[in-house]
């Protein structure tokens, strides 16, 4: 329609919803109540769309498909858009998580509704744009553009110390792009053209990859977060919304990953090698470093935070283990972890909105009341550690293979990981389910009402399907790894030949 | 057709502008006191004119009045946006002057002077003309400066202008004579044919002198210390002003100076600009953070700006002059629009300017409120806003030209820059409303709906923005 292939649909559908939200007059009940209905459907309608788009997706072929081309302002600039194997799993994670944090935000949100809306659909235009734009510089508008939206959430709608948080997330973030941009801008001038499908074939000299690795590193790391720059993570999410902080732990985090994916793993394959064992060394530490943290954390929040930078370190483990596993395992965790983690700040949410308080000392023996609960929470704090049968299982212990072949000490160190990761969850799980309620605060707590049901089904649905059956994300992203994986070794082989006359 | 009314077509615009000039006068002596109300809107009647004459006027290239004035696709892209730059400020003007009982008829016409003299200064294609624009052009901003005269700091503002600017003008008069001394001639051309080969130490030496003042014009870094005080003290339509048009027009002949008269001397010019540009930019970051009034954050927010100019004019490059000429033109729209909200800021009929009075905004005034954020994203070059380009154009030219380090410490400083400008959305949006302000007067409102459509449009489609400046800066090579 218009020229504009389904994608740009896709991304750009929920400023529909925005027009549509901006146009309701009023602050009454029945006003907001449509804003929320509005936000819903959008993002529903989004879903299926996705749903459809990928029914049409080829999961045999490493080409870009829907590609949609349109010149914007000359000059090697392009506005173009496309999905592979690598991102559609994002799009999909995407685009199933936001009516999942419309929902969730139906009774948390209170004050000016609308503007929270607006936020959300503003924020899934741009995180759909991120892993649908096949030009550098696209990505990157929507790559930073995001910040924007999730500032104003974290600001208005955060808790006690959201303006810190809100500051530290965004210039962290800032300061990490900016140093990407100069790369990007490295790159056009090289390269003359900032077309992916271009740079993806373009062969960069070996000192000048160096550099270029370094500039999207400083800000894929940032956004992933590995360790040290991890630190804006936890203040982040303790003090965003509940839906905010599933959309950042869900899909902002996974950014970095898809940066990765895309740009760092095919386009600079001399410097990968060069800078791997330093991604392998910081990857080690986030996982014990972080998951040793969170065992002494006393809020929630803060500890699911620290143990999504654990599992973010297995994801760049897998992803700099540059193997077929390893990489694949890698994409598998990051979409397992994104629902998963999602789930576990929604289970954060649900005491949260009853007893205003994410304090773990607070709660104890809410299985007595909350039977319910007590069950979808379990489902994933077990998914959440890596056992089998759940979707987390499969991530991390391909990954690990992956890595195997390439470092074995590494695996070691990460196998310590899986096990402080069971230590902290089943250790959360028991102080907070188990034991005697006798805190008189709790006493007339509600379990699970219908709404968040229906939020949680899907998940736990999902969390145990990909656990048992993880073949479709697998299949689909297969081809377009080994796509990956295939230039990376050819130009490793062009490079050796080169070298040795 | 003769010598004369080629020349006379050729800088219509200044014709237009001076006879208007005349005109206005002439009026406001005969009629008196009884011209102080329809005097802005024939100014603005003459700005409007001057541009019309530019966008329907002639585009071909021309060096008249004795190789002092040159008419370019460069002077016209500037001079429309110094033209568009008064005219808008013309307007924002007279409501604050009429409250404050200052709306005097002369007050348009040294804006119309001021104006002719950027235009001279943007046309400048020797050192004389160059000198003759600036002094016009200053001339009549002290005046305005000073123009709340029952107002001791508009008065303290005037005299420091004054002051510090005549010496700036003693120091680019003597730079210019020691260019002259050693090269010959003032004509930007001849200064260039003259310096072919090995760099003459004495001409080096005359360029830092004239760099300085030009400098000075710009409020570039270490020759900014004026900024600050007039802008706060001025009057505020003074400080839209000069926010605006007149920094235009001063980096605007910086740029011809130094590529139209030294491109031989490129590596020692060089040197010089990215020096004033780093410095610019981490003083203008550095300093905005602590203030508290928001037209002296302005100031160093605009000493920042011109630093960021300034790193695509050290590029040296084709490309680099027009990335500046693209960062002018967006930066002007982004601060005509935050001054139409600080001209908005009004408690019970009294002028406050104050950051803290913006203090929760959004929930008294959600539109202006959203207005305010955008234009701090855009200044800070967050995308999806024309700032980003604007940031994006003059560091790609950097990064082109293999200028790396100061693109990178560009881009930390913009990070230092973005903590002021989220220190205002923070204060519209995260705290608890203070007085609510009075109803925006529809001019205000004009203004700042236009130009928050035009930060969105020229993000979205640049296209016009982006080659119109591309052939500009092509006339000057």
């Amino acid at each position: 329609m218009f020229g504009f292939g389904i994608l740009s649909g896709l991304v750009f559908l929920p400023l529909v919803g925005v027009a549509f939200i901006l146009a309701l007059r009023g602050d009454d009940e029945a006003t907001v109540n449509n804003a929320r209905w509005a936000a819903l459907i959008v993002t529903l309608i989004d879903f299926l769309l996705m749903l459809y788009a990928y029914s049409k997706f080829d999961t045999t072929s490493a080409a870009f498909q829907f590609v949609e081309q349109k010149s914007w302002f000359g000059s090697g600039l392009v506005y173009k858009m496309g999905v592979d194997g690598i991102s559609m799993p994002f799009v999909m994670l995407t685009a199933f998580l936001m009516p999942i944090c419309i929902a969730a935000s139906w009774k948390s949100i209170q004050v000016r509704v609308k503007e929270y809306m607006i936020a959300f659909l503003v924020l899934e235009t741009l995180m759909l744009g991120v892993f649908c734009a096949l030009d550098l510089v696209l990505f990157y508008l929507f790559f930073e553009g995001g910040l924007i939206p999730m500032f104003l959430i974290i600001g208005v709608w955060g808790g006690k110390r959201r303006i810190y948080a809100s500051f530290k997330f965004f210039l962290y973030t800032l300061l990490g792009s900016l140093l990407m941009l100069i790369a990007i801008m490295a790159m056009y001038s090289f390269a003359g053209t900032t077309d992916i499908t271009v740079l993806l074939k373009t062969h960069f000299p070996a000192a000048m990859q160096r550099w270029l690795w370094l500039g999207f590193f400083a800000s894929l790391a940032v956004k992933m977060p590995m360790w040290p720059v991890h630190t804006w993570l936890p203040d982040a999410h303790v003090e965003a919304p509940t839906a905010g902080s599933v959309i950042l732990a869900g899909i902002l985090l996974k950014m970095g990953g898809y940066g990765f994916l895309r740009f760092s793993l095919p386009m600079f394959p001399d410097a990968c090698t060069y800078f791997a064992p330093l991604v392998f060394a910081l990857s080690v530490v986030a996982i014990i470093y972080t998951s040793l943290v969170a065992l002494v954390q006393e809020d929630m929040k803060k500890l699911i935070a620290y143990s999504s930078v654990a599992h973010m370190g297995f994801v760049t483990m897998g992803l700099f283990s540059l193997t077929q596993q390893g990489v694949q395992g890698a994409i598998f965790l990051m979409v397992s972890h994104g629902f998963v983690s999602g789930a576990l700040f929604l289970c954060v949410g649900v005491i949260y909105d009853r007893m205003h308080t994410r304090e773990i000392a607070a709660y104890g023996g809410l299985v007595e009341r909350m039977p319910f609960y007590a069950v979808v929470f379990m489902v994933f704090t077990m998914a959440n550690i890596g056992l089998p049968g759940t979707s987390g299982f499969v991530g991390e212990f391909l990954t690990m293979i992956g890595t195997f072949h390439f470092n074995s000490i590494v695996v070691l160190f990460a196998a310590i990981g899986t096990i402080l990761s069971a230590a902290y969850a089943l250790y959360l799980y028991r102080r907070i389910i188990f034991g005697v309620l006798e805190k008189p605060a709790l006493k007339a707590i509600l379990d699970l009402s219908p709404r968040e049901i229906a939020i949680f089904t899907p998940l736990v649905f999902l969390t145990i399907y990909y656990g048992i059956h993880p073949a479709p994300i697998l299949d689909g992203t297969a081809v377009s790894v080994a796509g990956i994986l295939h230039g990376y070794h050819s130009a490793f082989a062009a490079v050796t030949t080169a070298a040795l006359p | 057709m003769t010598s004369l009314s080629f020349a006379l077509a050729h800088s219509l615009p200044e014709v237009v502008l001076g006879a208007g000039i005349v005109l206005l006068v002439l009026v406001g002596a005969i009629r008196g006191r009884k011209s102080d109300g329809p005097m802005t809107e024939l100014a603005v009647g003459v700005l409007a004119l001057a541009i019309v004459v530019i966008l329907l006027g002639s585009k071909t290239n021309a060096v008249i009045y004795n190789h002092a004035f040159v008419d370019d696709g460069f002077g016209r892209f500037m001079k429309v946006f110094c033209y568009a730059g008064s005219l808008v400020s013309l307007l924002m003007a007279q409501d604050f002057l009429t409250r404050a009982k200052i709306d005097k008829f002369e007050f348009p016409i040294l804006v119309l002077i001021a104006t002719l003299g950027m235009s001279m200064v943007i046309s400048a294609s020797s050192l004389i003309m160059l000198y003759l624009g600036m002094e016009l052009m200053s001339l009549a901003l002290y005046v305005v400066a000073a123009f709340y005269r029952d107002d001791r700091r508009s008065l303290e503002a005037g005299l420091k202008y004054f002051v510090l600017g005549i010496l700036a003008s003693g120091i680019l008069v003597y730079g210019a004579s020691l260019i002259y001394g050693f090269a010959g001639t003032v004509s930007f051309i001849g200064i260039a044919a003259a310096l072919k080969g090995t760099p003459n130490l004495g001409v080096i030496f005359g360029l830092v002198f004239l760099f300085a003042g030009l400098a000075f014009k710009m409020s570039a870094v270490p020759f900014h210390m004026w900024t600050p005080d007039v802008y706060e003290g001025a009057p505020t339509p003074v400080t839209t002003f000069f926010a605006s048009a007149p920094k235009l027009a001063a980096v605007a002949i910086t740029v011809r100076v130094a590529i139209t008269a030294f491109p031989g001397i490129t590596l020692q010019w060089q040197q010089i600009i990215i020096f004033i540009s780093i410095l610019s930019m981490a003083l203008g970051s550095f300093a905005a953070i602590g203030q508290t009034n928001i037209k002296r954050m302005m100031a160093y927010s605009s000493i920042g700006h011109v630093g960021f100019a300034l790193v695509g004019l050290a590029a040296g490059t084709q490309q680099g002059v027009a990335s500046v000429l693209i960062y002018l033109g967006i930066y002007m729209v982004m601060v005509l629009g935050t001054f139409a909200v600080i001209l908005s800021m009004r408690v019970n009929g009294k002028a406050v300017e104050l950051i803290a009075d913006l203090s929760g905004l959004a929930h008294t005034n959600k539109a202006m409120a959203f207005l305010m954020s955008m234009m701090m994203f855009s200044l800070t070059g967050i995308p999806p806003l024309a700032g980003f380009f604007a940031k994006f154009y003059v560091f790609n030219a950097a990064v082109h030209a293999h200028l790396y380090g100061l693109a990178v410490i560009g881009f930390l400083m913009s990070v230092v820059g973005a903590v002021y400008y989220l220190r205002i959305v923070k204060i519209i949006y995260f705290d608890e409303a203070a007085a609510p302000f009075d109803k925006t007067m529809p001019v205000m409102r004009a203004v700042q709906a236009i130009s928050g459509i035009l930060v969105i449009f020229l993000f979205a489609y640049p296209a016009p923005l982006v080659d119109a400046a591309n052939l500009a800066a092509k006339s000057l090579f």
